[in-house]
């Protein structure tokens, strides 16, 4: 078994559609939906297909499910949980990055 | 196998009511929650009380998990043929089923009861996994083929489990920053009864470099520097992922100043690349020579520059 398995980037530079981020979140199209419209989860846009994701919005989907199951929270609890872990992702980002503009 | 001890994992007693088990699970949760917590450790933490809870708030499960009786922690055991059979289904262990606790995780015990993955019911998707990897920054940069050794649960239609090794090969091109997700379909847990095979996730992180810190595609280096050299403006060589470049460095550069070489950070996945951002370090002779004093003092003498002149308020 030597076949290099095929390889999904999940960032900025892919996108996907609603119904491939509810088969890899494990969330349901109307809980997806409902975070969608709160902004929890942002979409690039509306189009023929339906909405447009960049797939970087994986992670915070599965993060959003695993809060679901493990804190059996609602949608609403959910959407408060995602926006304060998206508020401490980019402060981390930030003292990441100026933790490396230091000196050792 | 070994024994885990569920009740010592949620901190309740044997006899603790559904309610109590609830509430200790609550308040672990949002303590070791690998989403929301920064512990060091968090993430096993989690996962063990997690464990202990699927199996005790299910009172099929409890009940099986306290027919094996109280053990201390860790040792090594087999559940009695007596439980297995029992509890585990129809000549579980005995070979008859093809089951066999050898390749089962004490945990794996309990995942057919309450309607387990293909206890009963049609095709049931693979789980998903989720592995963190550590690559080096010049992997990053090049571009490197992962071999991941996995051992994933694997269930049969009866709902028992075993662990099964698996070797994975995932080529990684030129381009993973710290905090990468790549998602590998189809290589996580296998599907039952005609579901999908689960997907593989891959958290990367990057190792830390001897020179460079990372920070999205671009890169940090600290460039040292002498006092001469500072005030002086010089040409150095400096390290760079693709190989040595020469650096100019302007006359009457300060310490932190950055001095930026475009492109020459990680590649990004659609093209380009990061900065490589070198750090001015004014570094000082740690001993200095009877000539480099002599000339120190002499520029001390004749210089009239005051680098504290802001200490000083205006019109003070």
């Amino acid at each position: 078994m030597n076949l290099e398995a095929e390889v999904f980037w999940l960032d900025e530079y892919r996108e996907i559609g609603l119904r491939e981020l509810v088969e890899m979140s494990g969330l349901r199209e109307a809980e997806l939906l409902e975070l969608v419209h709160s902004g929890a989860i942002p979409a690039l846009g509306q189009g023929d297909a339906g909405y447009r994701f960049s797939a970087r919005v994986v992670t915070v989907a599965r993060a959003a499910c695993r809060l679901r199951d493990d804190f059996e929270l609602d949608t609403r609890g959910l959407c408060v949980a995602l926006r304060l872990l998206e508020r401490v992702r980019t402060l981390e980002e930030e003292i990441g990055r100026l933790r490396a503009e230091l000196p050792r | 196998m070994k024994y885990t001890d569920y009740y010592a994992a949620l901190g309740v007693a044997r006899g603790a009511s559904a309610d109590e088990i609830r509430k200790a699970y609550r308040r672990l949760a949002q303590k070791y929650h690998p989403d929301v917590s920064k512990e060091p450790g968090a993430e096993a933490k989690f996962k063990e009380v997690a464990e202990a809870y699927q199996t005790l708030k299910d009172p099929e499960k409890r009940a099986a998990y306290d027919a094996l009786g109280s053990r201390p922690q860790g040792e090594e055991f087999r559940p009695p043929p007596e439980w297995a059979r029992q509890h585990a289904g129809a000549g579980a262990g005995a070979g008859a089923s093809g089951f066999s606790f050898d390749d089962a995780d004490f945990a794996d015990l309990f995942s057919r009861f309450g309607g387990g993955r293909g206890a009963r019911g049609g095709a049931i998707p693979g789980e998903d996994f989720e592995v963190p990897v550590e690559i080096s920054i010049e992997d990053a940069f090049r571009g490197t083929t992962l071999s991941l050794s996995l051992s994933l649960p694997e269930y049969d239609a009866a709902g028992h489990v075993r662990r099964v090794p698996h070797t994975v090969k995932a080529r990684v091109a030129p381009g993973a920053v710290d905090g990468q997700r790549l998602r590998l379909p189809g290589k996580g847990g296998k599907g039952v009864k005609g579901g999908r095979d689960g997907d593989l996730y891959l958290d990367i992180t990057l190792k830390p470099h001897r020179l460079y810190r990372a920070t999205g595609h671009d890169l940090f280096l600290d460039l040292p520097l002498s006092p001469w050299e500072a005030a002086l403006g010089a040409t150095v060589e400096i390290p760079t992922l693709s190989g040595p470049v020469s650096l100019k460095v302007p006359a009457g550069t300060s310490a932190s100043k950055k001095l930026r070489l475009s492109g020459r950070g990680l590649p990004k996945p659609r093209g380009g690349a990061g900065d490589l951002i070198a750090v001015a370090q004014i570094v000082v002779p740690p001993e200095l020579s009877e000539s480099e004093l002599s000339l120190f003092r002499q520029l001390a003498d004749q210089s009239d520059f005051n680098p504290r002149r802001h200490f000083v308020a205006e019109g003070a």
